[in-house]
């Protein structure tokens, strides 16, 4: 499964990055806390959290993550966006709450 | 030059979370004590209690900074720092924008009330002040700086409500001044794990809650006078200033 597969089938915001759609899609990871995830989330993730602030980006390039799922209409803070296009990390967007998000997505990724 | 003194970040009974014995005279008598030559009131989210802490601290020769703990959108603590009455309001203008209307239940977080200098209550604050501002770190930043304050992100290597436990690291492009390290922290420890930094100014506070704590952790400034404007140098290290840990 791709990105792209997520955002289509999730009705996910593409809000830069658009380069990594192709990646794909090995698991999910939910938290708000960035030194969890730098500790904790594995390759290949698509990380779901409200944080827009552009460390973001180096925590997804160093964890080599899939991309990026911002909830509840937060949107990518500009230089978060700049540094996206620039590493290929899509950021993506939804309307829904972390706990629905990431019900959807463990359904897709686990689900079948 | 001398060395100053200083305590900059200690909570008075504004904020919920603060022993209902750290009133503005209280902590007055209690900075005499400790020896103290600055202190400053950094109540989350709140910076009401400046003005009556720096009017009982000016007879015994105390320099009071205004100031706040602020909780910014990342959920991150950063001391904001002033020197002048109209600084304070623009800034206090600043939070009370964009402090969510979130209510405090007293039974639950503690009381957030404002006193006189006869320690008697004038107002319960009914917002809760240890929500998170609607306004990111950077957006903070760049408040304090344009009102001309000083932005030192507060107990940086905590593991809860800290610029590292929230954004995995110090922002490079983040604009500091200096950088309270925990109180417990060796400060060569915490550059040997943080390499990245490039000699940063590094910072103690005592954080206190309780009567107890307050001046137990300081940090000496090597200035002319004890101003806003001299610390700042003192963190770049002009003329000779310097900060000892």
């Amino acid at each position: 499964m791709t990105v792209d597969d997520v955002v289509k089938t999730l009705n996910l915001k593409v809000f830069c990055g658009e380069e990594g759609l192709s990646r794909q899609v090995e698991n999910g990871y939910t938290s708000d806390l960035l030194s969890d995830v730098m500790g904790h989330a594995d390759a290949g993730s698509i990380w779901i959290t409200l944080q827009s602030h552009i460390n973001i980006m180096a925590v997804a390039s160093l964890k080599e993550l899939a991309g990026i799922v911002l909830v509840k209409g937060n949107k990518p803070d500009e230089d978060t966006i700049r540094q996206s296009n620039i590493e290929g990390i899509p950021i993506l967007g939804t309307d829904l709450e972390a706990f629905e998000i990431s019900g959807r997505l463990y359904q897709l990724i686990r689900g079948a | 030059m001398r060395t100053y003194r200083a305590d900059l970040h200690i909570h008075s009974v504004l904020s919920p979370c603060a022993d209902l014995e750290m009133s503005p005279r209280n902590i007055v008598a209690l900075a005499k004590s400790k020896g103290l030559d600055i202190i400053a009131v950094t109540d989350h989210n709140s910076t009401l209690h400046g003005p009556v802490v720096r009017k009982l601290a000016e007879p015994h020769g105390i320099k009071v900074l205004f100031g706040s703990e602020v909780t910014t959108r990342e959920e991150a603590h950063c001391l904001c720092l002033f020197e002048t009455e109209v600084q304070r309001l623009a800034f206090q203008q600043f939070i009370e924008i964009n402090l969510p209307d979130v209510y405090n239940d007293p039974d639950r977080f503690g009381y957030q009330v404002e006193v006189n200098e006869e320690d008697e209550i004038i107002q319960q604050v009914d917002k809760l002040l240890i929500s998170a501002l609607n306004a990111g770190i950077n957006e903070v930043e760049a408040t304090v700086h344009r009102l001309g304050g000083l932005f030192i992100p507060a107990h940086v290597d905590r593991p809860m409500f800290s610029l590292i436990s929230q954004l995995g690291f110090i922002p490079p492009t983040l604009k500091f001044d200096a950088l309270e390290i925990f109180r417990n922290t060796d400060p060569a420890d915490f550059m040997q794990k943080n390499k990245y930094l490039q000699n940063p100014a590094l910072i103690k506070n005592s954080d206190a809650h309780y009567p107890q704590q307050l001046g137990t952790v300081v940090t000496n400034y090597m200035i002319h006078e004890p101003t806003l404007d001299e610390m700042a140098k003192a963190f770049k290290q002009e003329g000779g200033r310097k900060v000892v840990l």
